[in-house]
């Protein structure tokens, strides 16, 4: 086939291993026993240690957006409270989950694809499925399921981090007092916000996660190919987190 | 009984294996031989059905494994050991764990029953106290023993070897083949080693298949071998002969020193 024609069908390739991958992932499920253990290490290396990065990221997105916000609100008929009434939701609709989906974009995608991209060219993946394993219920499913699960304990983590990042910033710099903050917060406050937030941010956790193990899984070369999986891996998932983001605004909203 | 049965295998168009048949008989060490890039390691694939043929088919004990579902392929592959030419570690783990995963993953053995049997397995692979090294502070040759003991840690009727000897130096090379011999011998396995080492393959094959041009160039026994007077074979295995002539020399020797 001529190279221009496999450059146009490749997406269309891409998304059909793809959906395969993911149910063959999905069937795999009736195994999660056996996969227990590595599903637990995920869970750990996905969200436990992804909390500082996401915190500081999150902690300095409330701040800044504090003192933005403030810089903005510049008029007289305007009460400081606002600044809380702003700052929450901005953090619970958007920044949350964004902010951490890009972190673990960068963090976990790369390292997935890093690490099932170095399993396929040293054929470690070969040997588990010459044992008779299922290399995909082994490897993926702990992985993306993982990533379901972490992404919203890590979004409320991100929110809680950026509503304290905005009150400490508020006060160092004068523009409201915590008391206001919290105040405007509770006066505006609408639960569809962390809803919201907690739907995009379960969607960001299987798109990062099921991007990464797609890529990493059928990589190909060696230790080039490993590292075009790499970085293909965290741009592709932070493409899909800002497609997946409007998405789903057009759509909930 | 393994029989590959007339298989052809393309690659984007290129084709890999063309028209191949090949028994291996139980019990028997089956080298399967050819220049790099002749389609060795393609043909080893197909065998645990790693690939698919486009044409043909692989029977392992009369049971065609390109028409069986992927949980019946995953009970015919727990069948077989597979030593891969880098030894496919798992790097997140350390040796022990290594021998020990397919026992944890497929028995319901207890810890003390699993730390037995990898025990049991570093012996017959002449290892010792290297249980707790990672993966990359072994040499070459520790690689493709702790391997080795991986992939009988299950007590398979088949073990294929895809290249054991490469990347190792003389000495080790011989331990290795040794090993082979020895494993075939005392577990009772039916062995099938994908090499270009014309060393190895005369010091422990019963059959070889020499792989030529896509094609199953010839087949026979390793005295047919030696009598052969087919050019294209004799030229492959004389262009090894530099190689083996001093090694089967020392080799002899130092096959006697491990004995001991």
């Amino acid at each position: 086939m001529p190279p221009i024609v496999l450059r146009i069908t490749q997406p269309f390739f891409d998304i059909g291993r793809f959906t395969m991958l993911m149910s063959s992932a999905f069937m795999s499920l009736r195994e999660m026993g056996t996969y227990w253990q590595n599903f637990q290490i995920q869970l750990v290396r996905i969200g436990i240690d992804s909390i500082p990065i996401v915190a500081l990221a999150a902690a300095f997105s409330g701040a800044v957006t504090t003192v933005q916000t403030a810089y903005q609100l510049v008029s007289p008929l305007i009460p400081p409270r606002i600044i809380g009434a702003v700052v929450v939701p901005s953090l619970t609709m958007e920044l949350g989950a964004v902010v951490t989906g890009f972190i673990l974009s960068g963090r976990v995608g790369a390292r997935i694809a890093a690490e099932l991209g170095t399993m396929r060219v040293t054929e470690q993946i070969d040997a588990l499925e010459a044992m008779g394993l299922n290399s995909i219920g082994y490897l993926i499913v702990p992985r993306v399921l993982a990533g379901i699960v972490m992404l919203p304990v890590l979004y409320v983590a991100a929110c809680l981090v950026g509503i304290v990042g905005g009150i400490v910033a508020a006060e160092l710099t004068g523009v409201v007092s915590t008391g206001e903050f919290i105040q405007g917060a509770r006066e505006h406050w609408n639960f569809f916000g962390p809803y919201f937030g907690l739907i995009k941010a379960f969607v960001f956790g299987f798109l990062i996660t099921a991007v990464s193990c797609y890529i990493g899984y059928y990589t190909k070369g060696g230790a080039d190919g490993v590292g075009r999986s790499t970085t293909r891996a965290a741009v592709m998932s932070c493409v899909l987190i800002l497609v997946a983001d409007l998405i789903l605004a057009i759509l909930l909203l | 009984m393994i029989q590959v049965q007339n298989i052809y295998k393309s690659f984007s168009g290129r084709t890999v294996l063309r028209d191949v048949s090949l028994d291996i008989q139980e019990g028997s060490t089956q080298a399967i031989i050819g220049q790099s890039g002749s389609g060795k390691s393609v043909l080893m694939k197909h065998l645990i059905g790693l690939l698919r043929p486009d044409q043909g088919r692989v029977l392992v004990d009369d049971v065609d494994i390109g028409t069986i579902d992927y949980q019946q392929l995953r009970k015919v592959r727990r069948q077989f050991g597979v030593l891969f030419q880098g030894g496919a570690l798992f790097d997140s783990m350390d040796a022990f764990e290594n021998i020990a995963f397919p026992l944890r993953t497929f028995t319901t053995k207890t810890d003390e029953e699993v730390r037995h049997e990898v025990q049991k397995c570093l012996d017959l692979v002449r290892l010792s106290n290297i249980g707790t090294k990672k993966t990359d502070e072994l040499s070459g040759g520790m690689r493709k023993r702790v391997a080795l003991a991986r992939a009988i840690a299950l007590r398979p009727r088949y073990i294929i070897y895809d290249e054991p000897t490469s990347g190792l130096d003389p000495e080790t090379s011989n331990t290795i083949n040794d090993l082979i011999k020895g494993l075939a011998h005392q577990l009772e396995i039916t062995s099938i080693v994908v090499t270009h080492d014309m060393h190895s393959v005369l010091q422990i094959a019963d059959r070889v298949a020499f792989i030529h041009n896509t094609r199953m160039h010839w087949n026979g026994t390793v005295d047919e071998l030696h009598e052969s007077s087919d050019q294209i074979l004799r030229a492959f295995v004389k262009a090894n002969e530099y190689i083996i002539a001093p090694r089967y020399s020392s080799n002899n020797q130092e096959s006697s020193e491990v004995t001991q």
